[in-house]
């Protein structure tokens, strides 16, 4: 083990001498008077090393004795991760003691002691790879596999493998055997460095479905799909996080990995309270036992702010490779970059833009990369969606971290401060926001067969008349009410409807808050049977009054259960009031 | 005291910049307080036995031999019964002419709360101002800063919301508050007679800026003291915080690090979240909550220090001069409250959510028809009813002198909505309407 010394420190960063080979990125241990502060490598020079400390350093002296572990930031991947709240190192929140926290304190991601029911899947002589299925266990609802070390190489037999029965993640549960007559004995938990893609996949493909979140503006307009990246960048109150929480509650995932990187406390204690208490729609289980919450809320420690997103996505890669639909929420993603921007000053670098480090753009893209779905060596899918918050300075989207999040995500979800000044939530800008993967033939395939053949032209429709909606009301703006035809009017208002009820969604209403892609099909097909009609006006000031009724009606539509008494009372209502102005051709 | 008399006195100070002085020392711990030349300081860096400190009542004065002491500890506070009603400077001494503190001595800027064992704030705070109350509602455990332009009577809206408030401690942090307004909160605080729930650390104009870095942790140490371990309902006021980043980039570019936007340090999110986030609400039902005052430039939020605010905070009261009516509003497009929607329609009446939402949206509408008469359109009738709701919803709700309960507000919503529009412009849900729409006597 290599040992050194502390010779510097300015805030979290601290300076060791070593005479012995450390390697980059490497964990070691600060011996402090109070406790023993974890920190990782982050510069070699000579026989100095920078390293920064996951923990405060108020109170360290010159002198101190550093612990060089030879190991870098690694997870504890094992049945009992979900509902599990942890921090950025995965030091599990709910074990520690005190109401503060204490530094220097690290408590076990796993549960030791619990026995879990396990199920061999393969058995004595079989051939297996890193990552191969070895056995399961059912953690809440989800068969959690058991795999081969992910650090195997090549082709390895089973010796041994346990029956079924009763044990903890400690006990040996197969031994393999590899070409050199080596012997492996496995258990049910390993480690993996979080900085590492974990690989063990036959290979990632092209995302090809949509992965449902029940928010229309998204589902409809521009669509995330399975394994894929979408960023949702925006000035502070738009309702970022708000979107955030909706999507990691409805969305169509069989995990949800929420990395709560260095934002407000109170939102992580939301999800804290609501989580266990609210039902899953799909499955009528509760939201916390697919949940895993990393939280490194921003007065935690910086450095582990930066970890705690590698961290969640490393958990997210785990599920994955077990075949599950996997989604990963980060927010917020600018408050990595922030860390990383912090560390950089601090050693000096030579700054790039708005004093972020130079390699920042290589840093995001790199990580969005991780996202995919992936076909795993036993011809199962499992994806890890990924979707990242953006704070951008001033709301101005010409910063860095924007800038380099665009290049390395595939939806973009800006929200718009005109509309959240208007309460148009949620405020995704209809014509800015784009989904590049409406653009892949094989989504555009499978949309048409989970929806309609025509859906994709509907859509289309439904964005042009947004499109020139706003165009009209641009000119309306520099010409008067009177100064443009009576159809810009109707046209102006057309799009209004598709913007009151497609696009606007109460996130807080029992009903609206979640609409599943049927519903979604229903009321666009409505909202777009409006649009095409033509209508009798004879003064400009009758078509608002009109439509702001047939908009009324179509939210009450909205706020009714699909499809209900109640619902279908106020269609009948829309009807009887589209019949007064309606045009019908013989 | 006794063992003050060991410690080492270095006497050769390398080096000397306006905020900070460097010197050769040994056994030093980061973040220890030191004595340079009799003012306080604490250090900032340390490299080999080069000791870099920031000396927090800046560095006029100080000679090359002057006398350099380390305490061995990092800030403290001492926090007792007699701290209560009392006026203090940012060291925690005495400015009231009163006796010096006896309590026991505590650090300050001590470590966060673990996330898991906060309660998710659910208490409402009740203000008298529709502004705040209807549109706005705070809860106990917030954050929120005003959003102000310097000219705006801030300081005079905090003092009346901290009085109304029932909070059992009200702990103000004047960080560059001019003599004036000090005086002002002075009195304002004896003549409402509750000078006993009041504690205030202060830094006025006169004093060094630096000094104003450990008010903030001074203020919050005492409220988490009086939160966590007296489980009482403790108000903090900062006030003001740009004054206070203004310190943070004095210090970051005498220390040489590279300004990032607004020539603020890189770390001004990570600086201004550790103390926001001191906010907290125990379950035992101890909590703290913080009324800032950011000021803006212009009423510009896009400058650094509003942003970074607007991105910790759980939203932020945004205070206008409505030039119709006169008065100082706060403006609902502009202002939020995060925390909202755990109390409003679930503390407070059903139809609240519906009503505030609808009246903004109509005072949107209304904003649209000043642009079209701004631009010499013909209004429509529509438009004419619009502005007019806005003026009477401007001078009975936003205006930041109204005191009166929330249901009265929803009451008053319902009134102006019913007095302009049709049941079917408003486009609430409809049992809502059912219940609440006044009768209108034409």
């Amino acid at each position: 083990m290599t040992k050194g010394i502390v010779k510097g420190i300015i805030a979290n960063l601290v300076i060791v001498e070593v005479d012995d080979p450390v390697s980059q990125n490497e964990i070691c241990m600060i011996r402090h008077s109070e406790a023993e502060l974890m920190a990782e490598v982050i510069k070699i020079g000579g026989n100095l090393i920078y390293v920064q400390v996951f923990e405060s350093t108020r109170g360290l002296k010159i002198g101190a004795e550093v612990e060089f572990l030879g190991n870098m930031l690694e997870v504890s991947l094992g049945p009992g991760i979900l509902s599990r709240n942890y921090d950025g190192l995965q030091n599990n929140l709910d074990t520690m003691k005190g109401v503060f926290l204490k530094r220097g304190e690290y408590t076990d991601a796993l549960d030791r002691s619990k026995e879990w029911e396990f199920v061999p899947l393969v058995k004595k002589g079989d051939e297996v790879q890193a990552g191969d299925w070895l056995g399961e266990v059912t953690e809440n609802r989800i068969k959690h596999k058991i795999m081969a070390p992910f650090t195997l190489e090549g082709s390895w037999k089973i010796e041994s493998i346990a029956g079924k029965g009763l044990y903890t993640i400690n006990d040996e549960i197969a031994v393999l055997n590899g070409k050199d007559d080596s012997r492996l004995p496995v258990t049910m938990v390993q480690k993996w460095p979080v900085k590492k893609p974990l690989k063990c996949f036959r290979n990632k493909l092209r995302p090809f479905r949509i992965l449902e979140t029940g928010i229309r503006t998204i589902d409809t307009l521009n669509p995330i799909t399975e394994g894929g990246t979408g960023f949702i960048p925006g000035p502070f109150g738009c309702g970022k996080t708000v979107l955030q929480h909706a999507i990691s509650r409805q969305a169509e995932a069989d995990i949800v990995i929420v990395a709560a990187c260095g934002e407000r406390a109170n939102e992580v204690v939301e999800i804290f309270k609501e989580f266990p208490e609210l039902e899953d729609a799909r499955t009528g289980a509760k939201l916390i036992e697919r949940t895993t919450i990393i939280a490194n809320t921003s007065n935690m420690p910086v450095a582990a702010r930066e970890a705690s997103v590698y961290t969640a996505m490393t958990i997210a890669e785990y599920y994955r490779n077990m075949g599950l639909k996997v989604l990963m929420l980060a927010d917020s993603t600018s408050r990595w970059a922030q860390a990383l921007r912090e560390m950089s000053n601090r050693m000096e670098e030579l700054p790039g833009p708005d004093a972020y480090p130079m390699d920042l753009p290589a840093i995001i893209s790199n990580f969005y990369s991780r996202a995919g779905i992936v076909k795993l060596n036993n011809g199962e899918y499992g994806s890890v969606t990924f979707i990242g918050t953006v704070s951008p300075a001033g709301g101005n989207l010409k910063e860095p971290v924007t800038e380099a999040t665009k290049k390395a995500a595939r939806c973009f979800y800006g929200l718009s401060q005109e509309r959240s000044d208007s309460k148009r939530y949620p405020a995704i800008d209809p014509i800015d926001s784009y989904s590049k993967y409406l653009e892949y033939e094989e989504v555009q395939k499978t949309l048409t067969e989970l929806i309609s053949e025509n859906w994709l032209d509907m859509v289309e429709y439904a964005r042009d008349i947004i499109k020139r909606g706003k165009e009209v009301k641009e000119q309306i703006n520099i010409l008067g009410d009177d100064g443009v035809p009576l159809e810009h009017h109707t046209l102006l208002w057309k799009s209004e409807v598709i913007d009151f009820v497609i696009l606007q969604q109460d996130a807080f209403d029992e009903v609206d808050r979640m609409c599943p892609l049927e519903r979604q099909k229903y009321m666009l097909s409505k909202v777009l049977s409006i649009v095409r009609a033509d209508f009798t006006f004879q003064k400009f000031e009758e078509v608002a009054l009109y439509f702001r009724e047939v908009i009324n009606l179509l939210k009450q539509m909205n706020y009714a259960p699909f499809q209900s008494e109640q619902f279908k009372g106020y269609e009948k209502q829309l009807e009887s009031h589209l019949k007064e102005k309606e045009v019908v051709y013989e | 005291m006794n063992k003050k008399a060991f410690k080492k006195i270095y006497t050769k100070i390398n080096q000397i910049t306006k905020a900070t002085c460097s010197l050769k020392a040994d056994n030093v711990g980061y973040e220890e307080l030191a004595i340079v030349d009799g003012r306080l300081a604490q250090v900032v860096k340390i490299m080999g036995n080069e000791i870099t400190l920031q000396v927090f009542a800046g560095t006029e004065g100080i000679p090359t031999n002057g006398e350099v002491m380390f305490l061995g500890h990092p800030p403290t506070l001492r926090i007792g019964p007699d701290i209560e009603g009392r006026f203090l400077n940012a060291y925690g001494d005495p400015i009231d002419g009163g006796p010096e503190l006896t309590g026991e001595e505590v650090e300050i800027g001590g470590p966060s709360v673990n996330p898991v064992r906060r309660e998710q704030p659910s208490q409402l705070i009740a203000t008298g101002i529709a502004g705040i109350d209807l549109n706005n509602t705070l809860v106990t455990g917030q954050k929120i800063p005003f959003f102000a332009d310097p000219d705006q009577p801030f300081n005079q809206i905090m003092a009346l919301v901290a009085l109304r408030t029932d909070a059992d401690k009200i702990i103000l942090a004047g960080m560059g508050l001019s003599n004036d307004d000090y005086l002002f909160y002075k009195n304002t605080f004896e003549n409402a007679g509750s000078l006993d729930r009041i504690i205030a650390f202060i830094n006025t104009t006169e004093d060094p800026p630096v000094e104003r870095l450990i008010v903030p942790d001074m203020a919050l140490s005492t409220a988490e003291y009086y939160a966590s371990e007296k489980k009482q309902k403790v108000l903090v006021l900062l006030t003001d915080m740009t004054l206070y980043a203004d310190a943070l980039s004095i210090v970051s570019n005498r220390m040489d690090q590279i300004p990032s936007k607004d020539s603020m340090p890189g770390s001004l999110y990570s600086d201004l979240a550790k103390i926001y986030e001191k906010a907290v609400q125990f379950p035992d039902g101890g909590s703290i909550t913080i009324i800032a005052v950011t000021t803006l430039s212009g009423g510009d939020i896009t400058h650094a220090i509003p942003d970074n605010t607007g991105y910790i905070t759980e939203g932020q009261l945004f205070l206008r001069r409505d030039t119709d009516i006169g008065k100082v509003i706060v403006d609902p497009f502009r202002s939020l409250s995060r925390l909202k929607q755990l109390v409003i329609g679930k503390q407070t009446r059903e139809d609240h959510p519906q009503v505030m939402n609808t009246a903004v949206r109509l005072y949107a509408d209304a904003a649209n028809a000043r642009t079209k008469q701004e631009n010499g359109f013909d209004l429509t009738n529509y438009d004419e009813r619009a502005l007019k709701f806005a003026r009477d919803y401007t001078e009975e709700l936003l205006a930041v002198d109204v005191n009166i309960k929330i249901d009265e507000m929803l009451d008053t919503g319902w009134r102006l909505m019913a007095k302009y529009f049709s049941k079917n412009e408003v486009g609430i849900r409809e049992d809502l309407v059912n219940k609440y729409w006044p009768e209108v006597k034409k």
